[in-house]
């Protein structure tokens, strides 16, 4: 679905992603984690172009990226993004954030449209929200809209950049569970996040990252009870404890 | 010691009236006619202007730094005695039969404003933060389609402050359109001055309605950023 070919980024002098061979396959979960700084963003940015590659290879559903013929837009759409910042719409409403792209790309009638936004909404626990504006809702309400609205478009692959970080604690819970329940759905899923529980429970690999080269590729089990790199057990050690 | 005998009847009826109303009239659908170009120009003004394509970029911005750095009054005079010289026939035909007046002080109130309303759209799409953007651009929108949907309907919703200035600027500037005979209320004023010598009555009553309405349009805009834009703010 996803496979990076010795990819390349810089920013400028700086060497975000040095040499990435990674193959995420159709309805694989996958987790990345790593410090801050060390190319995680950068890594899922550059699966929807929001980040272009300056080397190697990124082929995603068969199209490569740095091909001029590949319509990046269309690619696009068949991609969810949920950002940190949630990054709805605030001047429209919950409805209208979920019915923008469905009916303006997809072509959908605002009847078809917003039936499907209803279900999805039903699907985050918030329906009776439909007319509210993003300001009126809680931080983890707000992702749940973000994750519905991703939804909609149906896509073929969902990618999270940190969803959970920017969320009260006690907020966390909600969005987590939208989460699981999606990866359980058989989505293909990368998300970038230190929420170890939830990479435990669905992810199917976990990649650690640092200075931009992926250092440590396993699944969850084998990367808790037995991480390879001392940068790895440092991280996990300082992730999981319990001061943190 | 003062000699000069108040007759406030002139302006509040009878046929003086009548031309102060007609003025009225004529200001407001120069204005409103105006305004609604200017703000469309400005808007397309303002996407030229944060192109990524080089020459539209460089079009627009000689553009603005053009027309706002010319009297007003030049680009009056400019379309009215200027524009015919240069253009065809056809189109000379046509503007002659129509009412050239009006039409020359609309293209020059609208192209002088939209300069200043292209400018605030520009500063009120640059206080948008860029991941609105990037959420655009996600979901497959293209990046017109993103400025259209989601960009530019809120920095609109921004620079209301800013456009009530232009359009009460727009306003008043349109009483210059009476130095080319357009009949709208400064020259109705004169022309009640000039045939009764009320000159303080006649342009008193004018001062009055050019308050008026910008009270109005003031009101108006007031009113929209309670009702639409507040309930949009604290994101
Ligand atoms: N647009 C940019 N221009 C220049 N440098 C950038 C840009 N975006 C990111 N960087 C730099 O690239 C490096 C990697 O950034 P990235 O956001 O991918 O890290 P990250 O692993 O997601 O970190 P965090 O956990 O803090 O989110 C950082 O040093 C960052 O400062
Ligand atoms: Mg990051």
């Amino acid at each position: 679905m996803i496979r990076f070919e010795g990819v390349h980024k810089w920013f400028d002098k700086l060497h975000v992603l040095n040499n990435i061979n990674l193959h995420v396959r159709s309805g694989e979960v996958v987790v990345v984690c790593g410090p801050s700084g060390s190319g995680k963003s950068t890594l899922i940015r550059t699966i929807n172009d929001l980040e272009p590659i300056n080397e190697g290879k990124l082929l995603v559903d068969g199209k490569d990226l740095s091909d001029k013929k590949t319509d990046i837009n269309k690619m696009r759409a068949e991609i969810g993004f949920v950002f940190q910042q949630f990054n709805l719409y605030p001047h429209l409403t919950v409805l209208r954030n979920i019915t923008l792209a469905t009916m303006k790309i997809r072509n959908l009638s605002r009847k078809d449209a917003e039936e499907q936004a209803m279900t999805l909404l039903k699907r985050v626990g918030l329906p009776e929200k439909r007319d509210a504006y993003p300001s009126q809702l809680s931080g983890g309400q707000q992702q749940r809209v973000a994750i519905a609205r991703g939804l909609a478009m149906k896509p073929k692959i969902m990618l999270f950049d940190e969803p959970t970080s920017a969320l009260d604690p006690e907020m966390i819970g909600e969005v987590l569970q939208v989460m699981k329940d999606l990866a359980l759905s058989g989505m293909t899923m990368i998300v970038v996040s230190h929420e170890m529980g939830f990479a435990r429970e669905v992810s199917h690999r976990i990649i650690f990252m640092d200075f931009g080269t992926i250092l440590e590729e396993a699944p969850p089990e084998e990367f808790f009870k037995n991480p390879q790199h001392d940068r790895a057990k440092q991280f996990l050690k300082q992730i999981l404890s319990p001061m943190h | 010691m003062l000699s000069y005998k108040f007759d406030w009847a002139i302006v509040t009826s009878g046929k003086y009236f009548d031309w102060i109303v007609s003025g009225f009239y004529v200001t407001i659908k120069l204005s409103a006619v105006s305004i609604a170009l200017s703000f469309m120009l400005g808007l397309i003004i303002a996407i030229m202007r944060m192109s990524h394509f080089r020459p539209v970029r460089w079009f627009a911005h000689g553009y603005l730094e053009f027309f706002r750095n010319t009297p007003l009054l030049v680009q009056i005079f400019f379309w009215y005695f200027g524009s015919y010289k240069v253009l065809p026939a056809v189109a000379n035909d046509w503007l002659v039969k129509q009412d050239f007046e009006f039409a020359a002080a609309v293209i020059a109130l609208t192209i002088y404003t939209s300069a200043f309303i292209a400018e605030d759209i520009r500063s009120g799409v640059r206080s948008i933060p860029k991941e609105q953007m990037e959420a655009a651009r996600s979901s497959g929108f293209s990046y017109l389609r993103s400025m259209q949907f989601i960009i530019l309907p809120q920095a609109v919703r921004l620079t209301i402050p800013p456009l009530i200035n232009q359009f009460l600027n727009l306003m008043k500037n349109s009483s210059l359109a009476m130095t080319i005979g357009v009949a709208e209320l400064m020259y109705q004023a004169r022309q009640v001055e000039s045939y009764t010598f009320k000159g303080f009555e006649a342009f008193s009553a004018a001062t009055l309605v050019y308050v008026a309405i910008s009270f109005t349009i003031t009101g108006l805009m007031t009113l929209y950023d309670k009702k639409v834009l507040q309930p949009l703010k604290g994101r």
